[in-house]
C-alpha cells in the first residue's frame, strides 16, 4: 500500500506537470492495517493490492487503469472519517472499500450519502445495512446470521440450553447481542452469559461457571483475535465435553495453529474459503475460491483468511458494477452495484436489492468442524 | 470447592505474569526514579523473539536465553538513547519519553516481526495436571516459579550484593553515591539490562499460555504499572504482592461476580487502597522535602 | 520530584506569555485574554483563507477541538504541575452525553451542557481524594479513573452502543450559520465553531493565569508547602484546577461527537489520555500556545505520514522521545527562548 500511496503522490505531481496520458479510475480504501483489528485489515489490504495489480496487468476496467489508494485507520473511527473525507475530496475516488471495523464504517457512512459515493464495508455488524443506507453496501455475513446458523445446528442436534462466552471487543459484543436477540426465535435458551477482555490470558473462571450451570448443553464463543484460541485451550484444559461452537470471526487456519489439538471437534459457521478442495464441481463458488487462494499464496506465501475474502468480494463486486455501468460516475456505479445479481464470490453468492445491501442468505454459510487438524463440512 | 480452586489457580497464574512485569518496573524505579512505561514492550520482545526462533526450528532451551538477551540489549539501548540523555527531566517528561519509546518499539516490532499472533508449545507439554478437581497447565507452574525466582533474586541482589546496593544508593542520591565511589553509570546500565531481562523472561514464559503479538505491550505495561503502584513503587515484595493480588481480584470477580467488570474491580481496589494508603501497600512513606 | 520540575516550568509561563501575548502596552490596553482571543481568531480565519477543500477543514476542526482539550491539560499540568493520565474519560463523558441525550428527547445543546456539568461534578467529587496523591501515584489514580469510565462506556451497550460506538444525531453547525443567512458546507461550519470555542477557551485560560487564583495555582506548582505557608488553600485550588480542566475536556468531547456524528469508547481510552498530555508537553504545557502547537503537530502528523504508514509508529515515538530530550519545556518555549536570545 505504501507503493500505491507513493504512486499517488507521484501521479499527483505528474498531473501538475503534464497532461494526463490516460484517464484513471481511482478506488479508495480505509482499513485497519495496524492496531487491534490488524488481523482484519492486514489481509484485506494485501488482497486489494494484489487484485489491483492483477486487474491492471489484464488491461484494467474497459481499458482504463485502476489506481488504489489505501489508508490505515487503525480501526479508529475518528481517523477513518478523516481519511474518508480525504479519499473523497483530495483523491477524488469513485468508490470506497473499507472500514474493517464496524465503528470505522459507521463513522464514515454519512459522508458517502453527502457526497453520493458508493461504499462497500468489510465489517460485520448488522447495523451497517439495517436500516439500508442508499450508498452503503457490505460483503461479510452479519453476526446475526452467524448466530442463526449456529443455533440451527444446535437445535438440529436436539440441544437447546446454550452458554455464551463473548469477547468484549466490538465483534464479540455485537455478536453476543445478536445471539441473545435471535435465541428465542431459533428455539434455544441462553442459560449462561459470560465475557472476557480481548487480550485476557485465562478464561477458566468463566468456563468453570458455564460448565457448572444447570442443564447446560452447548457453549458458543463469539469473538475474534486471540481470545477464542485461549478459550479453546482453556476448554480443553478443563476437560469439558459439551458441544463447542466458535464464530466466523476465527474462521482461518491461523486459529487452528493457535488453538492446536484443543480445537479438535469444535464447530463454526464459515465461508467455503476454508474448504476449497471439498466444494462440489458445480458449486458456483468453487472457481473464485480456488482462484483467490492460488493467487494469494503465490504472492504472499501464506493462506488467505476469511477477512481477505471480504475484500476480494468487495473489489470484484465493484469492478463488475463499474464495467456494467460503463461509466465512472459514482451514482451510476452505485445503481449498477445495487442491480448486482447472482455474483459468485468467495464468501457467498451476492444479489443486492434496494432493500438488501448485503445480498447474502444463510446458504452461503456452512457449518464446519475441526477434524484431524483441518476443516470438514458438517453434513446436514 | 473445586471451582474456588480453579479460580485461585487462574488468578495466581495471571497474577504471576503481572508480578514479573511489576518486578521489572521496580528495579528501574529503584535505580533511576523512572517508571518505565516501555516495560511491556520487553515482554513482547521476549515472546516474539522466542516465537520467531522456535518457529525457525531453534530448540527452546537455546531460543529462550537468546530472547532474554535480545530484551537486555534493547533495555540498555533504551537507557542510553532515551533515558540518560533526558537527565533530570520532570516526571511528566519521563512519562512521555517512556511512552514514546514504547510506541517506537511497537512500530519497530511490527516491521521486524509481523502482525500475527504467535505461540509455541509449553516447556513441559500442554497436558493439564489435575489438582483436587481443578486443572493447571504445566506452563503455569513455570510462570509462577519464574516470578518467585525473579522476586527472590531481586530481594537478594538489591540487599545483599555490592552491585545491588550500588543501584539503590544511586537511586536515593546519585551525587552522594558517585562521591562514595559507586559507578552510577554502570549501576544504571545494569538496572535497565536486568529489568529488560526480567520483562523478556516474563514474555518467554507466558507466551505458551497468553500468546503474543506486536501490540500487546501497552496492556502488559498497564497491568504491571497497576500492580507496581498497588504494592507500592520501589518494593520487590510490593510488586509480587500487587501482581498476585490483581490477578486474584480479576479471577475471583470473573468467577463470583461478573466477568464484565473484572478489570474494573481491579482498578477500584487500586483507587481504594491509594485513598487509604497513598504510598501503596508496601511502599515507603514519601517525605516531601521543602 | 516536585522541586525539580518547578524552576524549569515557571519560567516558560512568563517567557511564553511575553513572547506571544504581545508587548506589555497592548496587553494593558485590551487585556491578555482578549488579546489571546484575537490571535486565535486571526489564526482560525487564516486557516479558512488557505484551505482548498473540506478535507483541510476537517483536519483543521480536529486541531481546534484538540487544542481546546489540551488547554485543559495546560491548566492542570502547566499551571499547577499535576499529571493526569485519565482526562480522556472526561472527554468521553462530554461526548457520550451529547450523543445519548437526543435518544431520550433531550436537545443537543442541553445534553452537551449536561455532559459538561457531569464531567465537572465527577471531577469535583473524585478530585479531593485523588489530588492528595502525588507523582506516579497521582498518575495511576487518574489512569484508573479514566479506565473505569472507558469500561462503563464499552460495557453498558444498552446506553452507549458498546465497543462499536454510537451514532450522534442532533444539531449540525450548518444550521447555526443558516440562521444568519450564511450557507456553508458542514465541514466548514464545524471548523468555525470549533475554532471559535477554542479561542474562547484559550482566552479564559489566559485570564485565569493572570488572576489571583491563577497565581495561587502557580505558587502550588512551585511548592505545595510554600503555597500553604502563603495562606493558599492548596487542596481547594488543586480541586478547582482539576474541575476546570475536566470541563475543557468535556466541551471538546461534545464538539467532537457533534462534528463526527459517531463516537466509540476509544475517545475515553488510555491512549487518548496519553495523546492529550503528549500534545500539551510537546507544544509546551505552560501556555495555551503550546496547546495549539502540540495539537497541530500531533493531529496533522499522521496525515503527513500516510505515505510511510508502516513506519508511522516509529516516527511518532521517536518524535516524542527526541522532543522531550532536546526541548524539555516544549516547542513554544524553546522557540521563544531562541527568539529572545537573538534579540538580546
Amino acid at each position: 500500500m505504501r507503493r500505491q500511496a507513493v504512486a499517488a503522490g507521484v501521479s499527483a505531481l505528474a498531473i501538475l506537470t503534464a497532461a494526463p496520458a490516460i484517464a484513471e479510475i481511482r478506488i479508495g480504501a480505509s482499513l485497519a492495517i495496524t492496531g487491534p483489528a490488524a488481523f482484519l485489515g492486514d489481509p484485506e489490504a494485501k488482497t486489494l493490492e494484489m487484485l489491483v495489480e492483477e486487474l491492471n496487468a489484464n488491461g484494467g476496467i474497459n481499458g482504463e487503469e485502476v489506481e488504489l489508494i489505501v489508508y490505515d485507520d487503525g480501526a479508529d473511527p475518528n481517523k477513518a472519517r478523516t481519511f474518508a473525507t480525504r479519499l473523497i475530496e483530495e483523491d477524488e475516488v469513485v468508490a470506497v472499500i473499507g472500514g474493517s471495523s464496524t465503528g470505522a464504517t459507521m463513522a464514515m457512512a454519512p459522508l458517502f450519502a453527502d457526497y453520493e459515493i458508493p461504499f462497500i464495508s468489510l465489517a460485520g455488524a448488522v447495523v451497517i445495512v439495517d436500516p439500508v443506507q442508499e450508498f452503503v453496501f457490505k460483503t461479510p455475513h452479519t453476526d446475526r446470521m452467524a448466530c442463526e446458523k449456529i443455533f440451527a445446528d444446535i437445535t438440529a442436534r436436539g440441544l437447546s440450553k446454550v452458554g455464551l462466552i463473548s469477547g468484549t471487543d466490538g465483534f464479540g459484543a455485537s455478536m453476543r447481542e445478536q445471539c441473545l436477540d435471535v435465541a428465542e426465535a431459533s428455539g434455544v435458551e441462553i442459560v449462561a452469559d459470560e465475557s472476557y477482555g480481548a487480550t485476557d490470558s485465562d478464561m477458566t473462571p468463566q468456563l468453570t461457571n458455564i460448565a457448572a450451570t444447570d442443564g447446560i448443553e452447548a457453549i458458543v464463543n463469539p469473538g475474534f483475535g486471540q481470545g477464542p484460541a485461549v478459550v479453546t485451550r482453556n476448554y480443553a484444559q478443563l476437560g469439558l465435553e459439551l458441544p463447542f461452537y466458535q464464530s466466523h470471526g476465527v474462521a482461518s487456519d491461523a486459529f487452528l495453529d493457535l488453538a492446536g489439538e484443543a480445537a479438535e471437534g469444535l464447530r463454526l459457521p464459515a465461508t467455503p474459503l476454508l474448504i476449497p478442495d471439498q466444494l462440489a464441481e458445480d458449486d458456483p463458488q468453487r472457481q473464485p475460491v480456488q482462484d483467490y487462494i492460488a493467487a494469494y499464496e503465490e504472492k504472499y506465501g501464506e493462506k488467505p483468511s476469511t477477512f481477505g475474502g471480504y475484500a476480494y468480494d468487495a473489489f470484484h463486486l465493484l469492478v463488475d458494477a463499474i464495467e456494467r455501468a460503463g461509466s465512472t460516475d459514482p451514482v451510476e456505479i452505485r445503481d449498477a452495484l445495487e442491480a448486482t445479481e447472482g455474483h459468485a464470490g468467495v464468501t457467498g453468492v451476492y444479489s443486492f436489492t434496494p432493500e438488501d445491501h448485503m445480498g447474502l442468505d444463510l446458504s452461503a454459510f456452512r457449518i464446519l468442524k475441526v477434524a484431524d487438524g483441518g476443516w470438514k463440512p458438517v453434513e446436514e | 470447592m473445586s471451582e474456588l480452586l480453579q479460580f485461585l489457580i487462574s488468578g495466581i497464574t495471571v497474577g504471576a505474569i503481572y508480578a514479573a512485569i511489576a518486578l521489572g518496573f521496580t528495579l528501574i524505579y529503584n535505580a533511576s526514579g523512572v517508571v518505565n512505561f516501555a516495560q511491556g514492550e520487553f515482554v513482547v520482545i521476549g515472546g516474539m523473539t522466542a516465537a520467531a526462533l522456535i518457529g525457525a526450528g531453534v530448540p527452546v532451551w537455546i531460543a529462550a536465553p537468546l530472547a532474554v538477551i535480545a530484551g537486555m540489549l534493547v533495555g540498555v539501548l533504551l537507557y542510553r538513547l532515551a533515558i540518560r540523555p533526558a537527565g533530570q527531566a520532570p516526571l511528566v517528561s519521563l512519562i512521555i519519553i517512556t511512552i514514546g519509546a514504547s510506541i517506537f518499539l511497537r512500530g519497530a516490532m511490527q516491521a521486524v516481526f509481523d502482525k500475527q499472533i504467535h505461540r509455541y508449545d509449553g516447556f513441559s507439554g500442554d497436558a493439564p495436571l489435575r489438582v483436587g478437581g481443578a486443572t493447571i497447565l504445566p506452563q503455569s507452574l513455570w510462570i509462577i516459579g519464574g516470578s518467585v525466582a525473579v522476586f527472590a533474586f531481586l530481594a537478594w541482589f538489591l540487599n545483599r550484593t555490592r552491585a545491588g546496593r550500588g543501584i539503590r544508593a544511586t537511586a536515593s542520591n546519585r551525587m552522594a553515591a558517585a562521591l562514595v565511589g559507586i559507578n552510577t553509570g554502570r549501576a544504571m546500565n545494569l538496572s535497565f539490562a536486568l529489568s529488560a531481562a526480567i520483562g523478556a523472561l516474563a514474555g518467554v514464559l507466558a507466551t505458551p499460555v497468553t500468546f503474543t503479538s506486536y501490540d500487546v505491550g501497552v496492556l502488559m505495561a498497564l497491568k504491571g504499572f497497576s500492580a507496581t503502584m498497588l504494592g507500592g513503587v520501589g518494593s520487590p515484595l510490593g510488586a509480587l504482592a500487587g501482581g498476585l493480588l490483581i490477578g486474584l481480584i480479576e479471577a475471583l470477580t470473573a468467577g463470583y461476580i461478573s466477568s464484565d467488570y473484572k478489570d474494573a474491580s481491579a482498578f477500584i481496589v487500586i483507587l481504594l487502597v491509594l485513598f487509604l494508603r497513598p504510598q501503596g501497600l508496601f511502599g515507603a512513606r514519601i517525605m516531601e522535602r521543602v | 520530584m516536585a522541586g525539580q520540575g518547578t524552576t524549569v516550568a515557571t519560567a516558560p509561563v512568563e517567557t511564553a506569555r511575553r513572547a506571544h501575548v504581545g508587548n506589555g502596552k497592548a496587553r494593558a490596553l485590551i487585556g491578555p485574554g482578549l488579546c489571546t482571543f484575537l490571535i486565535f481568531a486571526v489564526l482560525v480565519a487564516l486557516g479558512a483563507l488557505i484551505f482548498p477543500s473540506s478535507y483541510f477543514y476537517r483536519v483543521g476542526t480536529l486541531v481546534w477541538i484538540n487544542t481546546l482539550a489540551v488547554t485543559g491539560i495546560v491548566v492542570l499540568l502547566g499551571y499547577v504541575g499535576l499529571v493526569s493520565l485519565g482526562h480522556a474519560g472526561f472527554f468521553a463523558i462530554g461526548a457520550y452525553a451529547t450523543a445519548i441525550g437526543p435518544n431520550y428527547g433531550i436537545p443537543s445543546p442541553l445534553a452537551m451542557a449536561g455532559g459538561v456539568a457531569l464531567a465537572g461534578l465527577l471531577a469535583l467529587v473524585v478530585g479531593r481524594p485523588i489530588l492528595r496523591l502525588s507523582g506516579y501515584y497521582l498518575a495511576i489514580a487518574t489512569l484508573g479513573l479514566g479506565m473505569l469510565i472507558w469500561m462503563v462506556l464499552s460495557k453498558e451497550a444498552w446506553l452507549t452502543g458498546g465497543p462499536d460506538g454510537m451514532t450522534v444525531s442532533g444539531m449540525n453547525a450548518r444550521n447555526l450559520f443558516k440562521l444568519v443567512g450564511l450557507k456553508l458546507k458542514s465541514a466548514e461550519a464545524w471548523y468555525w465553531v470549533a475554532g471559535f470555542v477554542a479561542a474562547i477557551g484559550a482566552a479564559i485560560a489566559v485570564n485565569l493565569a493572570n488572576s489571583p487564583s491563577g497565581r495561587a495555582l502557580r505558587a502550588i506548582h512551585d511548592s505545595d508547602v510554600a503555597a500553604r505557608s502563603l495562606g493558599i488553600d492548596v487542596a481547594r485550588a488543586k480541586s478547582r484546577a482539576f474541575v476546570i480542566s475536566a470541563i475543557y475536556a468535556a466541551v471538546a468531547g461534545a464538539l467532537l461527537a457533534l462534528a463526527n456524528g459517531y463516537i466509540t469508547p476509544e475517545t475515553g481510552g488510555f491512549m487518548h489520555s496519553v495523546e492529550m498530555v503528549t500534545m500539551a508537553v510537546l507544544g509546551g504545557a505552560a501556555s495555551v500556545f503550546g496547546a495549539l502547537v502540540g495539537a497541530l503537530i500531533l493531529t496533522a502528523l499522521p496525515q503527513l505520514l500516510t505515505v510511510f504508514a508502516d513506519y508511522e509508529h516509529m516516527v511518532l515515538g521517536a518524535i516524542m522521545v527526541v522532543t522531550m530530550i532536546a526541548m524539555r519545556r516544549g516547542l513554544v518555549p524553546f522557540i521563544a527562548d531562541l527568539w529572545n536570545r537573538r534579540k538580546s
